[in-house]
C-alpha cells in the first residue's frame, strides 16, 4: 500500500516539474530571444541563425535608437501620461470610493448603480470616439492644445478600481472614524489621517492597476493624439513596427544590423523599466486578483 | 412597522392632557417635506457629497455622454452635423446589418461569429490552463523553485498588448528574398507542422492560423497570472484533509479527485460563469494589432468591424449599431452570469 502511494506521487511530481519548467521557459524564451536578436549581426538575424545566444554581437541597433530623439520624446510622453494619469485617477477614485463606502450617503444605491452600469454596458468605439472629439474641441477652446491632457483627464478611469477601494474603506471599523470626529476632524482629515493610512496596500494595488493601464495605453492615444511629438512609447513602437516590417520599405536597407534588430531593441528598451520594478510590485499585483471576487 | 399609540401621543401628567410626541412631529415633518430634508442632510454633510463630484463628472462626461451618441444608430450619419440635428432613419442600419443580404451583412455576421468563436475557444483552451498550472504549482514543495516558476509565468502579463503583439508578429513573420522567416515559424517548419511555403508566407497572413496564434499568445500572456486565484484556493485547503485522505488510503489521483477538486470547485465555477458572461466581450486591441486584410475571414470581430467602418471609414451610424447589438447581448450575458453566480455561491462580481 505504502509503496503504491509513493509511486503515484513520484510520477505526479515528475510531471509537474517537467511541465512547469517547460512552461516557465516558454514564457521567458521570447524575451531572451528579443535580447539576443537585438544585439546580433544582420545576417545572423535575417537568416534565423540566432536561436538563443547572440551571434556576431553589435550594438548599432541600440545606438541607432538611443540617438533617435523621437524615441526619448516618446519615453518622456509615456512617463508624463503614467505619472499624471495615475495621480488624477487615484484622486478621483479615492474620493469617490470613500464617499460610496459611507452607509449614511443618500442615494447610495443609485450612485453604486451609476458606477456598475458602466462595467456592464459600454457605448462602443464609435460613440466614444465622437465623444473624445467633442472633448478635444472643448479642451482646445479652453486653451489646452496639448492632447496629452485629454488622455490624462478623460481616459483610463475604471469602475472596478473604485469598487475595490470602496470595499477596502468599508472594512475600516467605524469606531475609529467616530473617534476622529469626536476629536474635531473634518471629513477630509478623517480620510487623509485615518482611511488612507489604513488602506495603504489596497491603494497601492489600485495605483498599480492605473499605472499599468496608463503605461500600456495604446489605442486611444493613437486615435486622439494628432501631433506625433506627443505620441507615447506604445504608439511609437507600433508605428516603427509597421514601418520596419513592410518588405517594400525595407528593400534599401543596408546596415550591418538587421531591421528586425531595431524592433527587438525597442521592445527590450520598453520592457527593461518594467523588469526593474517588477520584483517590488509583484506582490501587490497578486493581491489585487484575490480582491477581485468581491461580495456585496 | 406597526403604529403604536405612544408614537403619536404622550400623556403630560403635570397638565393632565395628551400632547403630540415631539419625535413624531419630526417624523411627520420629514415625511411632508422630504426634499427639504434631503437638501438639509446634504448641506450638513457637504464635504462627503463634494467628494463624489469628481467621480460623477468623469463618469458622466466620458461614460454616459457617449451613450447619448448612440442615438446616431437611428439617424442618417453626417460628418458635420451633431447627432441631435441628424435626420431620423429608424432601424435601417440594424435591418441592413441583420438581414441586408449584401456584403455588409455577411461581414457583420462573420464578425459576430468570430467574436463568439474567439472567446469560445478561449473558454475551451485558455480556461483550464491556469487550473492545471495551479495544481502543478501545488506539487512543488521547494519554495524557491515554485516562486521562480510563478514569477516567470506572471511576467508576460506585465507586457503591454503592443509589446506582446509586436513580439508575436516578429516571431512568426514572413520571409522574403533577403530575409528569413520568424524563429517560431522556422521551428514549426522544422518540426514538420507547417509546410515551408505556408511558414514563409507569414503565419499571420494565413487565416487558418489566426485563431491558434490568438489562443496560444493568450495562454502565454495570461495563464500564469490567472493561476494565482486558483493557487490561493488550493493552499487554503487544510493539510489535515490530505492527511485524512492518506490514512484512508487515497493515492495521489484520489486526493486530487476528493480533496483538491472540491476545495477549488467554487472558485472554478465563479471564474467559469464570469468567463461565459463575457463571451461577447473580447479585447479589440489585440485583434486590431494582430489582424490584417488577409485574415479578416477568421479574425474580424465586431469591435474591429466597427473600428474599420466607423473610425477609418465614415459609416458611423452603421458601425455604432453593430457594436451596440453586440454590447447589449453582452450585457444581458453578464447580468445573467452574475445572477447565477450569486445564487450558486453568494459570491458575485458586483
Amino acid at each position: 500500500m505504502k509503496r503504491k502511494l509513493e509511486t503515484s506521487e513520484m510520477i505526479f511530481k515528475v510531471i509537474s516539474y517537467t511541465f512547469l519548467s517547460i512552461f516557465a521557459l516558454a514564457c521567458l524564451y521570447p524575451f531572451l530571444y528579443a535580447v539576443s536578436a537585438s544585439i546580433s549581426g544582420g545576417h545572423a538575424v535575417d537568416y534565423g541563425e540566432v536561436v538563443l545566444f547572440p551571434k556576431d554581437v553589435q550594438f548599432e541597433a541600440f545606438a541607432r535608437m538611443f540617438n533617435d530623439n523621437m524615441f526619448w520624446n516618446a519615453y518622456s510622453n509615456t512617463l508624463f501620461l503614467t505619472f499624471y494619469g495615475t495621480i488624477w485617477a487615484l484622486f478621483v477614485a479615492i474620493l469617490g470610493g470613500y464617499a460610496l463606502s459611507k452607509k449614511r450617503l443618500l442615494f447610495r444605491r443609485f450612485f453604486n448603480f451609476f458606477l456598475v452600469f458602466t462595467m456592464l454596458f459600454s457605448a462602443g468605439l464609435v460613440p466614444q470616439y465622437l465623444n473624445y472629439l467633442d472633448t478635444k474641441a472643448v479642451f482646445n477652446a479652453m486653451g489646452i492644445t496639448d492632447d496629452k491632457w485629454l488622455v490624462v483627464i478623460a481616459m483610463g478611469m475604471a469602475a472596478m478600481n473604485i469598487i475595490l477601494l470602496r470595499n477596502a474603506f468599508e472594512g475600516v471599523p467605524s469606531e475609529i472614524e467616530e473617534a476622529a470626529i469626536v476629536d474635531g476632524a473634518t471629513e477630509f482629515q478623517v480620510l487623509k489621517k485615518v482611511y488612507i493610512p489604513m488602506c495603504k496596500s489596497t491603494i497601492a494595488t489600485v495605483a498599480l492597476f492605473f499605472a499599468i493601464s496608463r503605461w500600456n495605453g495604446y489605442f486611444w492615444a493613437r486615435q486622439m493624439i494628432s501631433n506625433s511629438n506627443e505620441h507615447p512609447l506604445q504608439v511609437f513602437i507600433r508605428l516603427r513596427l509597421e514601418e520596419f516590417t513592410d518588405p517594400e520599405a525595407m528593400t534599401g536597407w543596408n546596415e550591418i544590423y538587421s531591421s528586425d534588430s531595431v524592433i527587438y531593441a525597442l521592445i527590450v528598451c520598453s520592457i527593461v523599466p518594467i523588469l526593474i520594478i517588477y520584483p517590488f510590485i509583484q506582490k501587490y499585483f497578486a493581491k489585487g486578483v484575490n480582491a477581485g471576487g468581491v461580495k456585496e | 412597522m406597526k403604529a403604536n399609540a405612544a408614537d403619536f401621543l404622550i400623556y403630560d401628567e403635570a397638565a393632565g392632557v395628551y400632547r403630540a410626541n415631539p419625535e413624531q412631529l419630526v417624523r411627520d415633518d420629514v415625511e411632508k417635506h422630504q426634499w427639504k430634508h434631503v437638501a438639509l442632510t446634504i448641506a450638513k454633510d457637504w464635504r462627503l457629497y463634494l467628494m463624489l463630484v469628481p467621480m460623477l463628472l468623469v463618469f458622466l462626461f466620458w461614460r454616459y455622454l457617449p451613450m447619448y451618441e448612440l442615438l446616431g444608430c437611428f439617424k442618417v450619419s453626417d460628418e458635420v452635423k451633431p447627432v441631435a440635428d441628424q435626420l431620423f432613419s429608424g432601424f435601417s442600419y440594424f435591418k441592413r446589418l441583420l438581414v441586408g443580404g449584401d456584403s455588409m451583412s455577411t461581414e457583420f455576421w462573420r464578425a459576430l461569429r468570430n467574436t463568439f468563436l474567439l472567446s469560445f475557444y478561449g473558454l475551451c483552451f485558455g480556461f483550464p490552463m491556469p487550473i492545471i498550472l495551479a495544481l502543478f504549482f501545488n506539487e512543488i514543495r521547494s519554495n524557491l523553485v515554485r516562486s521562480t516558476c510563478q514569477v516567470l509565468t506572471y511576467l508576460p502579463k506585465f507586457m503591454s498588448t503592443v509589446i506582446m503583439t509586436s513580439l508575436v508578429t516578429m516571431l512568426v513573420k514572413q520571409g522574403s528574398l533577403t530575409t528569413g522567416m520568424g524563429i517560431i515559424s522556422q521551428a514549426l517548419h522544422s518540426l514538420g507542422l507547417v509546410s515551408y511555403d505556408v511558414a514563409n508566407a507569414g503565419l499571420l497572413n494565413n487565416p487558418d492560423f489566426f485563431r491558434a496564434i490568438y489562443q496560444i499568445s493568450g495562454i502565454w500572456e495570461g495563464a500564469g497570472y490567472d493561476s494565482i486565484v486558483y493557487f490561493a484556493a488550493i493552499i487554503a485547503i487544510s493539510p489535515t484533509s490530505y492527511e485524512a485522505a492518506q490514512i484512508d488510503g487515497a493515492g495521489k489521483m484520489a486526493q486530487m479527485r476528493y480533496v483538491v477538486l472540491p476545495g477549488i470547485l467554487s472558485t472554478i465555477v465563479i471564474m467559469l460563469i464570469t468567463r461565459i458572461g463575457s463571451l461577447l466581450n473580447i479585447g479589440y486591441e489585440k485583434v486590431l494589432l494582430l489582424y490584417n486584410t488577409n485574415t479578416y475571414v477568421t479574425a474580424d470581430v465586431v469591435s474591429t468591424f466597427a473600428q474599420r467602418y466607423g473610425l477609418q471609414g465614415s459609416q458611423k451610424g452603421l458601425a455604432a449599431a453593430a457594436e451596440m447589438m453586440n454590447n447589449v447581448i453582452s450585457m444581458l450575458l453578464v447580468i445573467s452570469a452574475n445572477t447565477i453566480a450569486r445564487k450558486a455561491s453568494d459570491t458575485s462580481l458586483y
